[in-house]
């Protein structure tokens, strides 16, 4: 912990070194991306309650493991993540409606991955981070010192695809970092039905250094992430990052948490929230004034302003697109299914132009 | 030309596409010092080094996701699944990332994996190593899927594989590694052209891979019994090419459709299907299929009685000839 619950800095001879270069300003600047981020993940969570969206991941309580970690990568380096890593999208540089896209359901994918060195999120269990020291392996292949982060849950722990992607880095000094933000919860199941043991300690039996680490304090996971990076850039292979933090809100907007949380356990995560900590240590060290509190409100409401409308203008696909990059070379079932269809739209009046259009 | 066995032939084959290209990477479980189970990848690693020829953990899911990872990466990577009983481990990769990533990224991230896998029976081997699980990957759409069955359809389409940019499963007969025939390294025709391997007039036998060399002796011996029967090696499962069978069965009027793999929501049924719709007129008997019976692969020692075999071609080839055949008078109640 670099930055306590309270807002004060706490000496930490290890991990100070990575973050002393963050000035005030840059800080204020952190914080204006967990304020975003909080304000852009509230603005979705509206929007399916509208029903302008069919489901949403909300990732309130964990802004600062996403944005402490994401804000320290290079562009060429590559994220691998699942579903709830919004504010690392948002942080990659992905467009406000393509964060939107696969949870209306215009798309199965929001960005070009190689536009903001982003993959598309596996909503498969851990699948990713096999895809993330694939990768990884590849930029060693290249003598590049890219580095891929595979971002994943506590309950993907167990999934037998992480273990053999920590077996696989290890052997091949993979530069990838594991990075686990462990929300104390996989859907209903508590952490503790996948690991008896602090997940962080199960990397080492793999070859693998570990760090856990305050989710919650932007600070910390940024050094954390750092000295990760370093020892990735320098050829020293990969890191297992734990970040504990906690998912202040349902899994999903389907979830109700009710059924299975204990609000005692809420409040008291509620008491390290990760924004109101750099907010009192910014307040303390005169960085945040009244105005630029405001100013970064001002900001956040504006771009969830342009968030609402990115959502409601995005366009539906039309039919035949149904059959459009399933093969990257032309396939002749596919082409045959495709211009029946086509037919069938145009004999029944719809989407004329449609087939007629390719 | 060059005389090689099947097995040969896809190693010349791998060999020529890790020279051809230095984005080919191959993955697989002892592919490297001992050259595969099969010898298949014998001197690659060798010749191409450990980081083009990598031999990887025990684990299948690991090789096809890391090989996922490479491709995001702009490589092309070819994997060895040591043996068909041993893909299950990667199927969701295979169907849940390689299949779908592309459309997934509407075409912005490609998949040009290989993965090849020894498959099927007749070798008396233990359990777990004789099936034919290609049906699981031709109902999955965003993969293709393709077999063969001589050295040469070996050699040129495991490189037509691996130049491929959509994700490939390319399925070995591994009872005909040892098959010699000639090979021209320069040969080429499409991946997906079903090849007419016997010309005839009367049955059109559909089949790949293993079954081919079967079809072919079911051709000579109906031929003393005055059949002319046409083989279709098909060589892709998906896309199938319906054309090629449809102009077949247009002339012939009779089809058999005959793999190893289960019956029971095999190819057979969807060529079946897509053949009497499109060929009704045409027929003169209901499609027969000639297939694995729909149990699982059983010990070697009742292996003859699982595979289709030459005396079961010719029974159905009587069936559709309307002819006495085993199942003359049998009916189902
Ligand atoms: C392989 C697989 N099994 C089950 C699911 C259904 N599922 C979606 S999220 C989830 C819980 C995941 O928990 P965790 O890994 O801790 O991530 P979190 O959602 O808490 O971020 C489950 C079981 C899935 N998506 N993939």
């Amino acid at each position: 912990m670099l930055l306590n619950p309270a807002g004060e800095r706490v000496p930490n001879p290890e991990y100070e070194p990575f973050v002393a270069d963050v000035t005030g300003d840059q800080l204020a600047s952190l914080y204006e991306d967990l304020v975003v981020v909080r304000r852009l993940d509230i603005e979705a969570t509206a929007l399916q309650r509208q029903g302008e969206l069919a489901l949403w991941p909300p990732l309130l309580g964990q802004e600062a493991a996403q944005v402490g970690s994401a804000r320290t990568l290079r562009p060429d380096d590559f994220v691998f993540s699942s579903y709830r890593e919004n504010a690392v999208a948002y942080c990659r540089g992905v467009e406000l409606p393509d964060l939107l896209r696969v949870w209306r359901g215009t798309a199965q994918s929001g960005w070009n991955p190689y536009e903001v060195g982003m993959a598309t999120p596996s909503i498969v269990i851990g699948a990713q981070t096999l895809h993330a020291m694939g990768y990884a392996v590849g930029c060693l292949r290249d003598g590049v010192d890219s580095v891929a982060v595979a971002y994943f849950g506590d309950g993907a722990t167990s999934e037998g695809d992480v273990n053999e992607a920590m077996i696989f880095a290890a052997s091949f000094r993979a530069p990838v970092i594991f990075f686990c933000q462990n929300n104390q919860w996989a859907i209903s199941e508590p952490v503790g039905l996948q690991a008896q043991r602090p997940i962080a300690e199960r990397a080492p039996g793999f070859g693998i250094p570990s760090i856990r680490v305050d989710g919650n304090d932007v600070l910390a996971v940024m050094a954390a992430t750092r000295q990760a990076l370093e020892r990735a850039r320098a050829g020293e292979g990969p890191t297992f990052i734990e970040a504990v933090t906690y998912r202040m809100g349902p899994h999903t907007t389907s979830d109700d948490p009710s059924r299975y949380i204990d609000p005692l356990q809420r409040e008291e995560w509620a008491a390290k929230d990760p924004l109101a900590r750099v907010e009192a240590h910014l307040r303390d060290t005169g960085v945040l004034t009244d105005e630029l509190a405001e100013a970064i409100a001002g900001r956040a409401d504006e771009i969830a302003a342009r968030f609402r409308k990115g959502c409601v203008d995005l366009a539906d696909p039309r039919p035949l697109d149904v059959f459009d990059h399933v093969y990257a070379e032309p396939h002749r079932g596919i082409a045959r299914q495709r211009s029946q269809y086509a037919a069938y739209l145009a004999s029944i009046g719809e989407a004329q132009s449609e087939g007629e259009q390719r | 030309m060059t005389e090689l066995t099947l097995s040969k032939a896809i190693g010349s084959g791998l060999r020529r596409a890790l020279s051809d290209d230095d984005r080919v990477v191959i993955l697989g479980e002892d592919i490297g010092a001992l050259g595969g189970v099969f010898r298949i990848t014998d001197g690659l690693q060798r010749d191409f080094g450990a980081d083009r020829v990598m031999d990887m953990p025990l684990a299948e899911s690991g090789i096809i996701g890391m090989a996922v990872g490479l491709a995001y990466r702009g490589f092309r990577p070819v994997c060895e699944i040591q043996f068909d009983g041993f893909i299950y481990p990667a199927f969701d990769q295979i169907v849940s990332q390689v299949a779908k990533l592309h459309y997934r990224t509407r075409g912005a991230v490609r998949m040009p994996l290989t993965i090849r896998v020894p498959y099927g029976g007749g070798i008396g081997a233990v359990e777990h190593h004789s099936e034919s699980p290609e049906a699981y990957f031709t109902h999955t759409s965003g993969l293709r899927v393709v077999t063969c069955s001589t050295p040469q359809d070996a050699h040129t389409m495991i490189r037509q594989a691996i130049a491929c940019d959509d994700p490939v499963l390319f399925f070995e007969p591994k009872r005909r590694y040892w098959t010699k025939g000639e090979v021209d390294e320069d040969a080429d025709f499409p991946m997906d052209a079903a090849r007419v391997v016997v010309t005839g007039t009367d049955v059109t036998i559909v089949t790949y891979g293993p079954l081919v060399a079967t079809a072919i002796d079911a051709a000579a011996a109906a031929a003393d019994d005055g059949v002319s029967i046409e083989v279709i090696d098909l060589r892709s499962l998906s896309p199938l090419d319906l054309e090629t069978v449809e102009a077949s069965v247009r002339t012939t009027g009779r089809l058999v459709i005959a793999h190893e793999a289960q019956e029971f929501g095999g190819l057979g049924a969807e060529i079946a299907t897509a053949i009497t719709d499109r060929c009704f007129y045409h027929l003169e008997a209901a499609p027969a299929r000639v297939a694995g019976f729909d149990v699982p692969y059983p010990a070697s020692r009742l292996e003859e009685h699982f595979l289709p075999d030459l005396d079961r071609m010719l029974d159905a080839v009587d069936r559709v000839m309307g002819r006495e055949n085993a199942l003359t008078g049998w009916s189902a109640s």
